[in-house]
């Protein structure tokens, strides 16, 4: 069979200022046959996304092909002048960026966008071509097809957008597809709702395709072909049944070792030791809490309600949801950065005031946030000796000698060398950076650390790695987690309880275990069996259940009376669950499900 | 090949990669390279301009000098002249020398413009950090002030307050510095904004830090070189603004000299083949193209976000 790309030794190089070239792409080969998916896994820096897009004949700035050849159907695409070029791209190969929110323009209308390309090089006219996307959304199961062409971007959910940029793709029907990171970016049950519309209509057009992404389970689902990358340089190649059940490369098998397993019953961290019967280090109770203008204790936008969690000391907890279901609200409302309109937040069982500018400085160093993006997080004009040096200095008066020494003790404990504290954060890498975040909270001897969503930025080796120093914290210092968080594997492996929260409400919460077993909330087997396993073939048995078909890709709505989850919920009742709010039924010990079916029922 | 290497250093193996190339520095091109060369001559010229001035900027030239000798010519017109040994760039409408005016007035000119523009910094960045970091209210207020001084052409408000208390070179300061701080507010006020909703600001607040702390420590430092940089350009307008309002005959009163006035004083000449107008318009735009150029090149390494933002 002829390939219809070949990418044969090929060789990306970076100018840097004294006009050296650094290799960034050291001699890759690889093709690509007709109706195949190729994936290229691997870290950010393997090089993966410049060898993806270099069959566009296309380098990032500052980037050059140094050598080798890229061939489609035969012609070397790297040496092709500009107007070939403008006739290949988006006609003959079509690319999908990881964002669709940041690449649909939000003034037109969905069908002008998906249309304009194929309309724009001449390949059909305005007419064929809207009798083509409406093809598309139905080949893509979107919603409503012969209207949804009329509407706009921010009037449908982010996995169809997703899926409306694998039509705008398709719409020229294009040879090859390159998809960059599509799913990265999704919660867990919009994108196997994604991956598996991706995955028939490839089929059905026959098209080819390059896959780029860091997780081998999502591979898994939908590659024949894995190229696993490394620095530039292909560290494995094979068909995807062989890599995934018989890694043979050193590098390969870590990044299965990284993919963390299914979340179940028994793999949670508990804390041994006895419950001390007193007060919570952290303890959240009827909170009601939103954005915009108060008025009579009801923000315009209520967010969070009745939300109780308890955090014994020395415990962690999970926090787990979709985007949009309020777990970094809570956690702004426990750090006092967005003060709760009505509840009470208690530390050691005293309460606090709910906005940050009245508590008291030793309240405030016990509560200590860890943000999401250290990137951010860090401001880029401090050494990181200034940034740990601050709470040191700001919360224990540490000066000189003594602060000194703490700050080494700082990163002996995040595992980071010395000299790192005359640094910059710029200097550092994405995962060293989170670990000088987290020794930033850790320097003010805080009881209670809250972790936004501290690894879902990090590629999956270096996210199990600060896992695992999160791990060895704990146990080394007792402080007590509350850990936030989409991904219900990360959350299995390292929480001692887990409360589900589900638009703004706590559907369910106990011991690991028992939230991980038997009897489940609806929405927590629906989270549960949308994770994706590390096998092939498991997509398609997933898209069977009864959860999958009744649950996936709905948006999340905020709802003031009845059940939120209600338009997903195979076993909603008409009548019942949209109109009174569930009641709240215990189950042993402090496993809690807030449900109107009986345990009876949802125990099946 | 590599599997023997690999064998040996298994802890070094698979290093996590760097987020990103190293960034790079800013590189100067070759106009930017001129440019400041160009504006450390006239950093020279302020400094030492009058010292080295062949006459005083007040002086009309004494016909005798150009006497041509052999010639019965006794009174030689004064005015005009082209350039030659004893006046090098000619000299102007009443036969005063233009090199020196030119030395002199470089102090005025660019010695007002600096300290204006100094100025409008210090009143536009300290209102505008106090917008970003302040009540609604205070935003909305100064704000809304802003808007209005900005409303107002920037020439006929410096003509109604000049006619209104006469023309010193204080009051031009004070009136330069008050139009072009509206400008700066708004740019300080932007990039203060966007660093107040960063997360590392957000760390700072929950960490209990206190509003100086913030300012100074967090806020400051991120904005500091965007605004240099617009420091620079917005030098260059406060020149052109003073030239202009010299032009008018609102700027520097004669005798002293101004290189906008100069222009202004020796249009007629222009009927006669003068050099004696083009002389100081060209000061005005080697400085002014030069502090552009430096401008660009910084602006280019942070990608062209820079420019994009100070056109606003």
């Amino acid at each position: 069979m002829s390939a219809l790309l070949e990418v044969d030794d090929l060789r990306i190089s970076a100018r840097n200022d004294d006009d050296e070239l650094t290799p960034i792409v050291k001699g890759v080969s690889f093709t690509v046959a007709r109706g195949e998916v190729v994936a290229l896994i691997g870290e950010s820096g393997s090089g993966k996304t410049t060898i993806a897009l270099s069959s566009l004949g296309y380098t990032k700035p500052g980037l050059e092909f140094t050598g080798g050849e890229v061939r489609l159907e035969g012609e070397d695409v790297i040496t092709m002048e500009s107007d070939q070029l403008r006739g290949l791209r988006g006609q003959r190969v079509a690319y999908l960026a990881q964002s669709a929110a940041a690449t649909f323009n939000p003034a037109l209308t969905i069908g002008e966008q998906v249309t304009e390309t194929c309309v724009l090089h001449g390949i059909l006219t305005q007419e064929q071509a809207d009798q083509r996307a409406e093809t598309l959304y139905r080949a893509l199961e979107l919603p409503d097809p012969d209207r949804l062409g009329k509407r706009y971007p921010h009037q449908v959910s982010g996995g169809q957008l997703q899926r409306l940029m694998a039509a705008t793709a398709l719409c020229g029907k294009p040879d090859l597809l390159v998809l960059d990171e599509p799913t990265t970016a999704l919660d867990v049950t919009t994108q196997i709702e994604v991956l598996k519309a991706f995955k028939s209509v490839i089929k059905q057009e026959g098209a080819a395709a390059i896959y780029v992404t860091h997780d081998l389970s999502v591979v898994a689902q939908i590659a024949d072909h894995i190229v696993v990358l490394y620095a530039g340089e292909i560290q494995e190649h094979g068909t995807a049944e062989q890599v995934v059940s018989k890694p043979s490369h050193d590098y390969t098998r870590r990044l299965m070792h990284a993919v963390r397993p299914p979340p179940a019953a028994g793999q949670g961290d508990e804390t041994s030791g006895e419950h001390r019967r007193e007060a919570p280090a952290l303890e959240v109770k009827d909170i009601l809490a939103g954005y915009g203008r108060t008025q009579g204790g009801v923000p315009s936008i209520t967010v969070l309600r009745d939300v109780n969690v308890a955090i014994e000391r020395g415990h962690s907890v999970g926090i787990i949801g979709e985007s949009g279901c309020g777990k970094s609200t809570l956690a702004r409302v426990m750090a006092g950065l967005l003060p709760a309109a009505q509840g009470q937040v208690l530390l050691d069982g005293e309460e606090l005031k709910p906005a940050l500018q009245q508590r008291k400085r030793d309240e405030l160093q016990k509560i200590q946030f860890v943000f999401q993006m250290a990137d951010t997080a860090l401001n880029p004009r401090q050494r990181i000796d200034h940034i740990l040096g601050r709470p040191l200095e700001f919360y224990l008066g540490l000066k000189g000698e003594e602060k000194r020494r703490r700050i080494g003790e700082l990163l002996q404990m995040v595992e980071l060398p010395q000299e790192f504290a005359g640094r910059y954060p710029e200097e550092l890498s994405g995962g060293q950076k989170q670990r000088i975040n987290l020794a930033r909270a850790l320097a003010a001897s805080p009881e209670v650390l809250l972790c936004d969503e501290v690894i879902s930025a990090l590629d999956s080796i270096v996210g199990a790695n600060v896992i695992e120093l999160l791990k060895r914290l704990r146990k080394q210092t007792g402080v007590s987690f509350v850990f936030i968080s989409h991904d219900l594997s990360t959350v299995a492996s390292f929480a001692d309880e887990i409360v589900v929260l589900y638009a703004g409400r706590v559907v369910e919460r106990g011991t690991t275990d028992a939230v991980l077993s038997p009897p489940y909330h609806p929405y927590t087997r629906l989270l549960i069996s949308s994770v994706p396993e590390l096998r092939v073939g498991w997509l398609e048995e997933t898209m069977e259940t009864q959860e999958a078909q009744a649950g996936i890709d709905r948006v999340v709505t905020l709802t003031d009376k009845g059940c939120p989850f209600f338009d997903r919920c195979p076993l909603a009742i008409e009548g019942t669950c949209d109109e009174e709010t569930p009641p709240v039924r215990a189950l042993t010990g402090s496993h809690a499900i807030e449900c109107h079916r009986s345990e009876a029922e949802f125990a099946h | 090949m590599s599997e023997s290497q690999q064998e040996t250093s298994p802890s070094t193996q698979f290093e996590e990669l760097p987020d990103a190339p190293p960034k790079r520095k800013v590189k100067l091109s070759w106009p930017g390279k001129i440019g400041i060369a160009v504006v450390i001559f006239w950093a020279i010229i302020v400094a030492i301009g009058p010292t080295i001035a062949p006459y005083h900027e007040a002086d009309i030239l004494d016909e005798e000098l150009f006497i041509v000798p052999g010639s019965d010519e006794m009174y030689p017109d004064t005015d005009f002249q082209p350039p030659s040994k004893i006046v090098y760039l000619g000299s102007d409408y009443l036969g005063r020398d233009t090199l020196s005016r030119i030395l002199f007035g470089a102090r005025t000119t660019i010695g007002i413009s600096f300290i204006a523009t100094l100025l409008a910094y210090l009143l536009g960045v300290t209102l505008g950090i106090a917008s970003a970091v302040g009540s609604r209210f205070l935003d909305m207020s100064l704000s809304r002030v802003n808007d209005a001084l900005l409303s107002i052409p920037s020439i006929m408000f410096a003509l109604v307050m000049i006619a209104a208390l006469g023309s010193t070179i204080p009051l031009l300061i004070l009136l330069t510095g008050i139009i072009y701080a509206t400008s700066v507010f708004r740019i300080a006020r932007s990039l203060g904004q966007e660093v107040m909703v960063s997360d590392f600001v957000e760390a700072a607040k929950v960490r209990g830090e206190g509003l100086w702390w913030v300012i100074t420590r967090e806020i400051l430092p991120n904005i500091a070189m965007p605004l240099a940089t617009d420091f620079g350009l917005r030098f260059v307008w406060v020149i052109l603004f003073v030239s202009s309002l010299s032009f008018l005959g609102l700027g520097v009163q004669p005798p002293m000299s101004d290189w906008g006035s100069m222009v202004k004083e020796n249009l007629p000449g222009l009927v006669y083949g003068s050099v004696a107008p083009l002389m100081p318009a060209l000061a005005i735009a080697t400085l002014t193209i030069s502090v552009n150029m430096i401008v660009d090149d910084i602006s280019a390494h942070s990608g062209g976000k820079l420019a994009k933002r100070m056109i606003s």
